[in-house]
């Protein structure tokens, strides 16, 4: 659906040349939901534009549903534009529109008349779930409900890809999880691609089916989300995987633990996939002689299974908890032991 | 009332205020519709907009400068020769409405283009992202998002116009500006004076209230 072949956009500042993108290869399938994670400043937002033509790209060729993005202007890349819908972080609503007019508007471009216009508007709204705001206007609504409208605005010419750009990052983490249910929900009712940048690994771990991760311009690694999260490559990638599996593990955090607990051992769990679901506690109590105590632990679902860390206080004979030590590496979950603040294997 | 205003005769007072409310209304409504065209091209000219082009830019705004800065009673005399082609004749009210559209249009030019430079650039690019042409972000995006600003500017300037009338009336224009110029002034009828002053303030006050009003219905922000 979508593919970029070695894209490179620059930028001419007065004195110094900006490299926004930097050769980035990107192929993205039809019905994917493909998120692309980075900071600020590390290029997604000037990527993502470069997919429905708002910035053109200094070099490469972007493909997207078999259109040359790079190559057409004027009246086609408007035409292709109709079938790339696009939502924002801050909505980019006419404030001046009813809901129901502002969701109208890309029919208008379009050229339909009113009362197909109509009858397109009264459909989205349902499916969006805001039936009874038709005639509010922007400011009147919830930052959720007006992400809904953007939603549907972009909806409404019946494209076959959906570009995401921040937009969940407005919004509260409740909000957030209902717009990114509305996106998996119409990605599943219409097959639409997806493609969103975010700084929130949450999002990704949430409804992403692949991902990329973006550093001063380029995608430093990229694959399926499951994986990524599983085997984080880059120390960028690390950072963000960590946003989400990783509980609370400043050394000053460990230090305290520590000293909370001088007998027995400390021990971190990192579990993946199928270990993550395993009744892994109950099997060391019932085989070896020792206690075990849960002391904190996180554990996230991703598209692909669930991944997490747990940290456990393991007490009993030395011989014995050596023992139960080795029998959870066997079962492929990794085992860290926290001697001091830092951690060893 | 008689005895307070002793030389006034109403069917004057009523003549000039008609003639006021005629300038008034011819050069407000094209001050609105040459501001709006000069703001916008202000606007798409400048520097990361749409139609960016900084010969057109630089040569719209000097010219826009030049006409703010002259100032309206001296305007009136440079434009004798042009109000002399286009209207034929240098009396009248219609004789005002070529400096009084020149001297407000600039103004009102100014107003848009910082009217039009507050829209949320994020909207302008979703309509970009829509397909949509320039022609239809002018009229359903720029225009629209932009109209409480545009609205409450024309208010101010249409009561700057109502002073420029009253100078004008100095010229020979009509109105209560020249009512009072040739009653009141060349005459020593005080009377005239402050009378004209009032009907010019219930002018005045009637746009401010009529362009609040309309402001504030169409305001949804």
């Amino acid at each position: 659906m979508i593919k970029l072949k070695q894209v490179t956009k620059t930028y001419e500042t007065n004195d110094s040349l900006v490299k926004a993108v930097q050769k980035v290869d990107l192929s993205i399938a039809a019905g994917e939901i493909f998120g692309i994670i980075g900071y600020s400043g590390a290029g997604k937002s000037t990527l993502i534009r470069l997919l429905n033509g708002l910035e053109t790209p200094t070099h490469g060729t972007i493909t997207v549903a078999e259109r040359n993005m790079n190559e057409i202007s004027g009246r086609e890349l408007r035409k292709a534009r109709q079938e790339i819908g696009m939502i924002f972080q801050h909505f980019n609503l006419l404030w001046s529109r009813t809901v129901q007019e502002n969701i109208s508007f890309p029919l208008e471009i379009a050229g339909l008349s009113k009362k197909e216009r109509l009858n397109i508007v009264n459909e989205l709204i349902k499916l969006v779930g805001l039936e009874g705001r038709e005639k509010s206007y922007p400011s009147q609504l919830s930052g959720g409900q007006k992400q809904r409208v953007g939603i549907a605005r972009a909806l409404a010419n019946k494209p076959k890809v959906l570009l995401c750009d921040e937009a969940t990052s407005a919004l509260d983490p409740q909000t957030t999880d209902s717009i990114l249910d509305l996106l998996v929900d119409i990605n599943q009712k219409l097959g639409l691609t997806i493609v969103l940048i975010t700084h929130e690994m949450h999002v990704i771990r949430k409804i992403c089916h692949r991902v990329a991760v973006m550093e001063d311009g380029k995608i430093v690694e990229q694959g399926k989300v499951f994986d990524v999260f599983q085997n984080p490559q880059q120390s960028m990638t690390k950072k963000f995987v960590n946003q989400v599996i990783e509980a609370e593990s400043s050394s000053e955090m460990i230090g305290n633990l520590l000293n909370q607990y001088p007998k027995g051992k400390i021990i971190r769990l990192t579990f993946i996939g199928d270990t993550a679901e395993m009744p892994l506690i109950t099997n060391v109590i019932r085989k070896f002689d020792v206690s075990f105590n849960i002391l904190q632990g996180k554990v996230s679902q991703t598209h692909g299974g669930a991944v997490g860390t747990m940290f456990v206080h393991v007490d009993g004979e030395t011989e014995q908890v050596e023992q139960s030590i080795k029998y959870i590496r066997q079962q492929k979950v990794k085992v860290e032991v926290l001697t001091d603040a830092r951690i060893t294997s | 009332m008689q005895e307070l205003l002793p030389n006034v005769k109403w069917n004057k007072v009523w003549e000039a205020t008609v003639e006021t409310i005629y300038m008034t209304s011819i050069s407000v409504v094209a001050t609105f519709v040459l501001g709006i065209i000069l703001g916008l091209l202000l606007f798409l000219t400048s520097k990361g907009n749409i139609y960016e082009n900084k010969i057109i830019h630089a040569i719209v705004a000097a010219t826009v400068n030049i006409f703010r800065s002259i100032p309206f009673i001296i305007l009136i005399i440079l434009l004798i020769p042009f109000t002399k082609v286009i209207v034929g004749s240098m009396i009248g009210e219609n004789a005002a409405l070529p400096a009084l559209i020149i001297g407000a249009a600039p103004f009102y030019a100014r107003m848009v283009e910082i009217a039009l430079r507050e829209i949320d650039k994020g909207v302008i690019e979703a309509a970009k992202a829509m397909g949509a042409k320039t022609s239809t972000i002018i009229w359903k995006v720029l225009l629209p998002e932009s109209m409480p600003a545009l609205v409450s500017g024309i208010t101010v300037t249409a009561i700057a116009l109502v002073g420029y009338t009253a100078m004008a009336g100095f010229v020979g224009a009509g109105g209560l500006g020249n009512l009072a110029f040739l009653e009141g002034y060349q005459r020593f009828q005080y009377d005239y004076t402050f009378i004209t002053t009032i009907f010019i303030l219930i002018i005045v006050f009637l746009i401010q209230f009529a362009g609040d009003y309309v402001t504030s219905k169409i305001d949804k922000r």
